[in-house]
């Protein structure tokens, strides 16, 4: 549904009030995942495989529940069996069934008296394994010969192996995908320049600073109750639901506040382990609080790619012909965004001809989860370097390239469908005519540029809206707070129904409340939570005026609402001084009942965002050390309800891809196991690490939302990673194609170079 | 293990608590004091979430044992504020918008207070160094820097 | 009648077209018809996927579908 931006004067929107949960959460208030217990609790502890790849002989829990404390224990053999597809996925991840696929994953979990009786029993569980061998690299895992994970898992879209000699098998491929459309052969034959280089990335991890934590409790009847710290609690108790065998109205889920998420808890870890304990304890609840070190080797990491890209560009810059290989593990579950990486790889070009080819590849690694605009970072770091490079070799200026190739309303996408309104251009410009664009550079700096793009989502929402007896309002939303949102919700309700800002309180609610909300994630949580609000909020102004007309006497059709208030439309429609939501409220217990309004949907007319970077760096020419001198964030945000808000996702996103350009990355001994499990040596972006990251919102309102709403959380993260790559170019004249472009991978090539 | 008797003040107030000898000073005032602003992010002193002050200086509670404390004063998150009145520090977070999701925030209070009682005007290189022990994984920073240097200004003109 | 866009590993259920016609007024129609068409495209439809009609991504068997709309099918679109 198309809806008319309401209107563009706004009283509230964009402006910058205090967001609603500011004082509990500067005040140490807050409550957290790992923030409450409840009386009688147990404490969980998960044993998990030390091993990548290893069949489980024998769990013997014994000595373990002989402590005294320790009130039980499960294995995969608690769990019901039958599942099939993701529901299975899940099940396997969350317990091990005859093999641990990765290093950390989860064999046995114990629930005892207290944390440390809980560890001290995790560690007298004995499991007995016979050590397979195992896979890392996804162009190792690719090759034939290369051990089979879970064979015979590859879905529908996998090519048939029959007729293919067995050494050209691909192994481990679980999903294939492609799709394009034009005539690439001709198009790079109608270029002028044509080049083709392969990119790799590694595995990183959302590193949200919060580990996973919740408190289950669930008898033996299925009933169950969860307070957890999500990005999604309906999908919790979806989950949940499946991997136990219950019912998912029988259990209830709450979300606590969320330390940040950026889509690694939009899925389940160790949940179900704490409802399946606390089943087996009597119905105890257990608290389950992951270690760093488990949040790193066993939630979910974004994938590691390996990507071959080819672009044909005529001598002024127009593109002709575009092809892309992309080949992803997401862990030993099918999952890698190969597919969105693809989608998004040449998005932001009006190209004649592109091709495109995706495998999803399984390796001994865990399950990989969202993280941020999954795969579409990858995909930029690959094909915005390449322009770069071609760029270069043309002479041509990376704006104005990307400005002669820019899609526009209307453009047939990469991957197909036609552009609606779009602010791409928009960006460029913005950035163009930034001073930083501009700021001279000195010896061993460099600029480089790159755009972004992710689409947005819309998902399925409820939202509800009460009026209370003295005329302020409550707002329930099913979207978690990580951000912000509380704050733009508020605004967007307040604007719409005239009152203070103040007089409208916004509520994360648990899943009774409310019919299904998707988790705030894919950007959706301002747009889809915030359209709903505003729907709500029209709806109950409706019964407003309803309530206003039966009054006076008069049509309801002959009342609107203006400035919080009910009055007659018009002058023919009566003399009636405005009544206002106070006075309404006052009364509604005798003029008909309590006054709401509600809405639920998956949302139309998702708005997607572009964004352009531009990053200074100056590289040190004996330490490969690159510092970040100047950071620049354009991107289009449709209308920014509380811009503040929207700068925070902006700077955000380009810190977290700061330290994937520079520095993070899952490293592997040679046993499979994950070497760098605690933050000192996954190092993320420090205070120190980062310039001030500077911001534009550009607004190119969306047709689709009330108020012109593109959500803004992902697009970010995806320009970073080849902006700065250009830049460290730019500075030194060499060309890194393999994240992380840490100081001695930088300082080899620096070295390369000069030895010719 | 039998547990041990811990007296200390907290936030100047005395408390008490049993505590086994392998529990941390934050598992005690999470489990056992039910302070639960200062957070776990790592276990393993990286990451400044567990910020508070023993005897004034800023520690990582995570890396002090429970029972260390015993005679000693500690400030935490919680004692930041002066009754309902907040410290200019957390007043200016708020109006900077320097939290999202607010987890490294009671880390960064009670570093960023502890900068700024020892040198009152810091330029923002030293506020970026000084907090290099507090990771923040949403903000960038930014914000949180203009925050600290907003709210030294105010202290400094107040003073 | 309505023109839907496939991606190109579909080719190998349809025949190697890429873009099937079919009768539909509806998303719900399009996509019956399509595995009514060409019953290899089943499991594809069943997992789920995203479409795009007229420049808008639409939700749910309901959404319309006017004679002549630019229809494309993606695979599903989610986000972190």
């Amino acid at each position: 549904m198309n809806m008319r931006v309401i209107d563009t004067k706004f009283r509230l929107v964009g402006t910058r009030p205090n967001r609603p949960d500011g004082l509990d959460k500067v005040t140490g208030r807050a409550r957290y995942g790992a923030d409450f217990s409840l009386p009688g609790m147990l404490w969980g502890a998960v044993v998990r495989s030390p091993h990548a790849h290893a069949r489980i002989l024998k769990i013997d829990a014994s000595e373990a529940l002989a402590l005294d404390g320790v009130k039980a224990v499960v294995t995969r053999a608690d769990f019901p069996t039958g599942l099939t597809g993701e529901d299975w996925n899940l099940q396997e991840n969350t317990m091990a069934g005859d093999v641990a696929l990765y290093d950390g994953h989860a064999v046995a979990a114990v629930a005892a008296a207290s944390a440390l009786l809980a560890q001290d029993a995790a560690r007298r569980i004995k499991v007995e394994y016979e050590v397979l061998p195992h896979v890392i690299d996804v162009d190792d895992a690719i090759k034939p010969g290369a051990p089979a994970i879970r064979p015979g898992s590859g879905d529908h879209s996998v090519p048939p192996q029959e007729g293919v000699h067995p050494d050209m098998v691909r192994h481990n491929v679980v999903r294939n995908i492609e799709f394009g459309h034009g005539d690439v052969e001709e198009g790079f034959a109608q270029a002028d320049l044509v080049m083709e280089r392969t990119y790799k990335t590694e595995a990183t991890h959302q590193g949200y600073i919060e580990p996973h934590a919740c408190v289950g409790q669930m008898g033996e009847d299925g009933k169950g109750e969860m307070w957890v710290c999500t990005q999604g609690q309906w999908f919790i108790r979806r989950m949940c639901a499946a991997v136990l065998g219950t019912d998912a109205a029988q259990l209830r889920v709450t979300p606590s506040e969320i330390g940040g998420g950026f889509g690694g808890k939009t899925t389940i870890f160790m949940e179900p382990l704490a409802l399946a304990l606390s089943r087996k304890a009597g119905g105890r609840p257990v608290k389950i609080v992951m270690s760093r070190s488990e949040v790193l080797r066993a939630t979910g990491p974004t994938a590691s790619a390996s990507m071959d890209v080819k672009i044909g560009m005529k001598k002024d810059g127009a593109m002709t012909a575009a092809r892309a290989e992309f080949r992803m593990q997401g862990g030993a579950f099918p999952g890698a965004p190969v597919d969105l990486a693809l989608y998004c790889a040449f998005a932001a070009y009006k190209i004649p001809a592109v091709e495109h080819v995706g495998y999803d590849v399984l390796a001994n690694r865990p399950k990989c989860a969202a993280y941020r605009a999954p795969g579409a970072p990858m995909g930029a770091f690959a094909v915005e370097s390449l322009i770069d490079d071609m760029c270069r070799e043309l002479g041509l200026d990376p704006i104005e390239a990307r400005l002669k190739n820019a899609v526009r309303e209307g453009d047939k996408s990469s991957y197909g469908p036609t552009f609606g309104k779009i602010g791409l251009v928009e960006t460029l410009e913005a950035v163009r005519k930034h001073p930083n664009y501009s700021a001279p550079l000195g010896p061993n700096q460099g600029r480089g540029v790159a755009t972004g793009y992710w689409f947005n989502h819309g998902g399925e929402t409820s939202v509800s809206l009460a009026i209370s007896e003295d005329g302020t309002a409550q707002v329930s939303i099913g979207t978690p707070d990580i951000g912000g949102t509380r704050s733009s919700i508020g605004l967007m309700v307040a604007e719409t129904l005239g009152i203070p800002y103040e007089n409208v309180r916004v509520n994360v609610v648990e899943t009774g409340a409310l019919g299904v909300n998707e988790p705030t994630h894919g950007s959706r949580a301002t747009f889809a939570s915030g359209k709903a609000a505003v729907i709500a909020a029209q709806q109950a102004i409706g019964e407003m005026c309803k309530r206003a007309a039966g009054e006076w006497g008069i049509d309801p059709e002959a009342v609107e609402w203006y400035d919080g208030a009910a009055r007659p439309a018009g002058s023919n429609a009566g003399k009636f001084p405005p009544m206002t939501i106070v006075e309404i409220a006052r009364k509604m217990g005798s003029t008909g009942g309590p006054i709401s309004g509600h809405h639920e949907s998956v949302p139309d007319g998702v708005g997607n965002s572009f964004g352009t970077h531009v990053v200074d760096v100056e590289v040190d020419p004996e330490t490969g050390r690159t510092t970040v001198l100047r950071y620049l964030v354009a991107q289009d945000a449709g209308r920014a309800i509380h811009p503040s808000y929207v700068e925070g996702q902006f700077q955000g996103g380009a810190a977290q891809g700061i330290g994937w350009a520079l520095n993070e990355e899952y490293v592997y001994g040679s046993d499979g196991r994950l070497q760098n499990s605690v933050f000192l040596d996954y190092r993320v972006p420090v205070a120190s690490d980062l310039p001030p990251i500077d911001t534009i919102i550009v607004e190119v309102p969306n047709p689709g939302h009330p108020y012109g709403v593109r959500g803004v959380g992902e697009t970010g993260i995806t320009p970073p990673l080849p902006a700065i790559a250009n830049a460290i170019a730019a500075a030194t004249g060499v060309r890194l194609r393999h994240l992380p472009m840490t100081p001695p991978k930088v300082l080899a090539a620096i070295k390369a170079r000069a030895d010719g | 293990m039998s547990k041990i008797h811990v007296t200390t003040i907290i936030n100047g107030d005395m408390a008490e608590f049993l505590a086994d000898p392998r529990e941390t000073l934050l598992d005690c005032l999470r489990d056992h004091l039910g302070r639960t602003g200062s957070k776990e992010g790592c276990g393993t002193g990286d990451c400044g979430a567990c910020s508070v002050t023993l005897d004034g200086v800023l520690v990582c509670s995570c890396l002090v044992l429970g029972v260390e404390v015993e005679g000693h004063r500690i400030e935490t998150i919680e004692g930041m504020a002066n009754g309902s009145e907040l410290h200019p520090l957390q007043r200016k977070f708020i109006e900077h918008a320097a939290l999202q999701c607010g987890f490294c925030t009671p880390g960064i209070l009670v570093a960023a207070k502890a900068l700024l009682e020892r040198n009152p005007d810091p330029a923002e290189e030293e506020v970026r160094y000084w907090l290099a022990g507090n990771l923040c994984r949403c903000t960038g920073y930014t914000k949180i820097v203009d925050a600290v240097m907003d709210a030294a200004a105010e202290m400094r003109g107040a003073a | 009648m309505v023109e839907v866009n496939l991606w190109s590993s579909l080719k190998r259920f349809t025949g190697g077209e890429l873009v099937v016609t079919v009768e539909a007024t509806t998303v719900g129609e399009m996509l019956d018809a399509l595995v009514a068409a060409h019953p290899g495209l089943r499991p594809f439809i069943e997992k789920g996927v995203s479409v795009a009609v007229d420049r808008e991504m639409v939700s749910g068997r309901h959404a319309p579908i006017k004679p002549g709309s630019e229809v494309y099918l993606i695979q599903q679109l989610k986000g972190g």
